[in-house]
């Protein structure tokens, strides 16, 4: 249970603590990592990983805490300080201009310059040699970046960020757009880097990875260290074991369900490799880290992308299908991007609870916004959404109630599916338990009306532990088989999602 | 109503009253003689028409360059028409199908082609100035006098105000009926505020945008009649450069260029301020630059005021 290496810490965050209004996201939180060192930083979804990175990278102040680089204090105001302080994030999303050419990109902001001109030979021969200390000189500088591959693309950030002379590297899920041969190429270069003497930060939902590339590891949960040490003693089922740390609370209503008729069945679908089947009365939920797959597969059941092979049945509706056809069939999506997807953020309440369905609002194309006011007003009473009307636009509200507004679309609608991506991400507590209590009641026993189905993606565990009757697990793109959730552990669970060796 | 919108819409007329009183101070009371106002009545109605129909546009977050050329060319149609003795009418009619056509055409363009509104309309403006120029060999086309030349004209019977401006009236009440009264309406909004939303609602956006170009294009192919109506000639070099008048009436007004916001309403309050500036400075004496300034000035103030404002909303 270290925190601290054994040689002298580069840099060293002390009790770090952040709160975004009522969330506390770090509670006191300690890092450090030596020259010549790979750390691996490991936790759940929200574990505040991310927040911690952007502490050090200057892009959030902390509320409490110290960070010091080689001994001295250190108090970044922006990502800016950071960098010139030698620290350097290499996000999953790439930041470089894909338009310009590799050395550009390379020597950006420290172009050479000569009698106030680019000094272009110069900046090639630099670049060149940024590449080459990677062991890379078969990336020509000359390249325009976007036409490099991924990899490569990675090669080059990783490269910008040493010709600056940063001396700690921190990579956040940088394996999860690589091939199997470009994540060894990576895992030797750091391995390189680390002989150099830079200090690194490894990021990764995967723990074979991080047990096969870094020396020692932090294990956060809730905000807080839940561990560590180094990773030849640490077993997979240790770490796993650190992540999860707690059970699955009483969040989680269950009234009695009953599974009724098959309502979606879905045969060898591409993409995800998918087959399962999903009836009335019953929660459906597919596990899986970010990037495996999951949201591209229920966007293909929902026709927002294109079947490439593989059969989906909709109630009595086989085939293909467009958004506006699913939606006809019975078929509802939550997108798991509120903000860009989900709503229209400008548009008011009623308009976006209702967008889908305005034809009981009038005859022949016609609508009367009084009509869609009060349906809406109807839903906003009955989701408790806290609002100052229908006509108040969305942006004013909380990511909670906003996500509520587009749940009441599927509700309004009156779907026989209802296909949840992340229903609960980003959303105050209150709010979840909300929804929760919402998702177990459409699949509930009630008179009057046949349960409907849920599928769900979450990468909250307890989650869909807590709401679904049958889990599958989606990893690098290919969905597994359907378990009773009664039989699974949160443990079991984050094993498989995890993946004891990468691609299996 | 909330009091945000009620302060977006108070927002511009406030700002039409406030230009009106600085040219009725600089003018003098006759300024706001039942004559002069229906001059600039006059002045503003083939900008207000057009600008209804961009208003479509913009709120479904796109953008049509090809008014201008649209104008010349229905002009031109008219023209070509009435020398064949067409009826005035179906000369009419004819240049309002061109020009919905012309639409029909940028519409198909901008949803097949995946290329932004802003280009292809752009290479249309050159193609559809050409295609006037052509049906014209490059003259200015002399047409028989009829009715049609009397639309922004009071005639002997008629009360207030011409023909013309009732039925520029008439549409934009029909426009801003049909932007909040139906469907279609709230589809546009949909669009423009949030694609990626309106697609996973299943709203059909490559038929509605093909339809917004469509009826804009109709809008624009009325203001070509008028600007014939006021020429009395078909001509194929006229109206270069509306498309920006017309646009910046549309923002003025509060529509975004971003989408999903803008109304028929403000539109037509934008047009007014910048017909007053117009009229103001030249019954002032001031010269044609001094009109150019104030007017861009106007522009980036009440886009930058509206920021602020919306900025403010947001923040509390």
């Amino acid at each position: 249970m270290t925190a601290t290496p054994a040689a002298a810490p580069r840099f060293e965050m002390r009790g770090i603590r952040k709160a975004f209004g009522a969330t506390i996201a770090l509670d006191g939180v300690d890092l450090s990592v030596a020259e010549g060192e790979i750390c691996g930083l490991i936790g759940q979804n929200g574990a505040g990983k991310s927040t911690l990175m952007s502490i050090l990278s200057g892009a959030l102040q902390p509320d409490a805490g110290q960070i010091a680089i080689d001994g001295h204090p250190f108090v970044p105001e922006s990502p800016h300080d950071a960098r010139r302080a030698g620290i350097a994030m290499i996000y999953q999303e790439l930041s470089l201009a894909p338009h310009m050419t590799v050395m550009e990109n390379i020597m950006m902001g420290a172009e050479p310059m000569r009698f106030g001109l680019v000094d272009w030979p110069c900046m090639r021969d630099m670049a060149a040699r940024a590449l080459g200390e990677l062991g890379h000189d078969d990336i020509p500088p000359d390249a325009i970046v976007g036409s490099l591959s991924v990899a490569a693309q990675q090669l080059v950030e990783i490269a910008r960020a040493l010709a600056v002379g940063c001396r700690v590297l921190v990579l956040d899920e940088p394996t999860s757009s690589l091939g199997r041969a470009d994540v060894e190429h990576l895992f030797a270069l750091l391995r390189h880097l680390k002989t150099q003497g830079h200090a690194i930060v490894y990021i990764s939902h995967f723990i074979e990875e991080v047990k096969s590339v870094a020396d020692r590891f932090i294990v956060l949960r809730d905000g807080r260290n839940a561990g560590g040490g180094t990773t030849k003693d640490a077993t997979h089922d240790h770490i796993v074991a650190l992540m999860v740390g707690r059970s699955v609370g009483d969040l989680f209503p269950r009234t009695q369900r009953t599974r009724g008729e098959a309502i979606l069945e879905v045969t060898a679908l591409e993409p995800g490799s998918a087959t399962f089947t999903l009836h009335r009365g019953e929660i459906f939920g597919i596990a899986g880290v970010l990037g495996s797959g999951r949201t591209r597969l229920l966007r293909t059941l929902f026709g927002l992308e294109p079947v490439r092979s593989g059969r989906v049945r909709v109630g009595v509706y086989s085939g293909a299908a467009r958004p506006h056809e699913r939606w006809g069939q019975g078929m509802g999506l939550l997108s798991e991007d509120r903000k860009e997807e989900g709503l229209a953020s400008a548009l008011d309440i009623a308009d976006n609870l209702t967008m889908s369905k305005l034809s009981p609002f009038g005859p022949a194309g016609l609508l009367s916004p009084s009509r869609q006011r009060a349906a809406a007003s109807r839903w906003i009473s009955e989701l408790e959404i806290k609002c100052a009307g229908p006509a108040q636009k969305t942006e004013e509200l909380s990511g909670g109630n906003q996500q509520k507004i587009a749940i009441g679309r599927l509700l309004h609608h009156d779907v026989d599916i209802l296909v949840l991506d992340e229903p609960t991400r980003g959303i105050d507590v209150g709010s979840k338990a909300q929804i929760y209590r919402l998702i177990d009641a459409l699949v509930a026993d009630a008179p009057g009306r046949k349960p409907r189905a849920v599928l769900m993606v979450s990468s909250y565990l307890p989650e869909l532990l807590g709401l679904c009757d049958r889990i599958a697990v989606m990893q690098r793109g290919r969905l597994g088989e359907a378990i009773p959730a009664a039989s699974l552990s949160e443990h079991e669970l984050m094993m498989a999602a995890t993946g004891g060796a990468p691609g299996a | 109503m909330t009091t945000r919108s009620l302060v977006e819409r108070t927002g511009t007329f406030f700002g039409l009253v406030l230009v009106a009183m600085i040219f009725g101070a600089l003018v003098g009371p006759q300024f706001f003689a039942p004559t002069n106002l229906e001059l600039m009545a006059r002045q503003m109605a083939i900008v207000s028409i057009a600008a209804v129909g961009m208003t479509i546009v913009i709120v479904a977050g796109g953008i049509d360059l090809s008014v201008g050329s649209m104008i010349a060319l229905c002009t031109v149609v008219i023209a070509q028409l009435l020398r064949m003795d067409a009826s005035p009418f179906l000369a009419a009619l004819a240049a309002i199908a061109t020009a919905a056509l012309c639409g029909l055409i940028n519409g198909v363009l901008i949803t097949q082609l995946r290329v932004v509104p802003f280009i292809v309309t752009l290479g249309t403006m050159l193609v559809i100035r050409g295609a006037a120029k052509g049906l014209a060999e490059e003259r200015r086309i002399e047409a028989p006098a009829t009715w049609l030349n009397d639309l922004l004209r009071v005639t002997r019977g008629e009360t207030l105000l011409p023909s013309g401006i009732w039925a520029v009236i008439t549409l934009a009440v029909l426009v801003a009926a049909m932007l909040r009264y139906t469907r279609f309406g709230r589809h546009v909004f949909a669009i423009g505020s949030n694609e990626r939303m309106a697609r996973l609602c299943g709203v059909a956006i490559t038929r509605t945008k093909v339809i917004v170009y469509a009826l804009s294009a109709a809008f624009v192919g009325f203001a070509g009649l008028l600007q014939f109506s006021k020429l009395s000639v078909g001509d194929p070099t006229v109206s270069v450069g509306l498309e920006l008048d017309v646009i910046a009436a549309v923002i003025i007004g509060g529509g975004s260029l971003s989408g999903g916001r803008g109304t028929v309403a403000g539109t037509l309050i934008g047009a007014a301020i910048m017909t007053i500036i117009q009229v103001g400075c030249s019954q002032k004496g001031l010269a044609n630059w001094v009109q150019q300034i104030v007017t861009g000035c106007i522009i980036v103030a009440a886009v930058a005021l509206d920021r602020i404002r919306s900025a403010h909303g947001t923040g509390t």
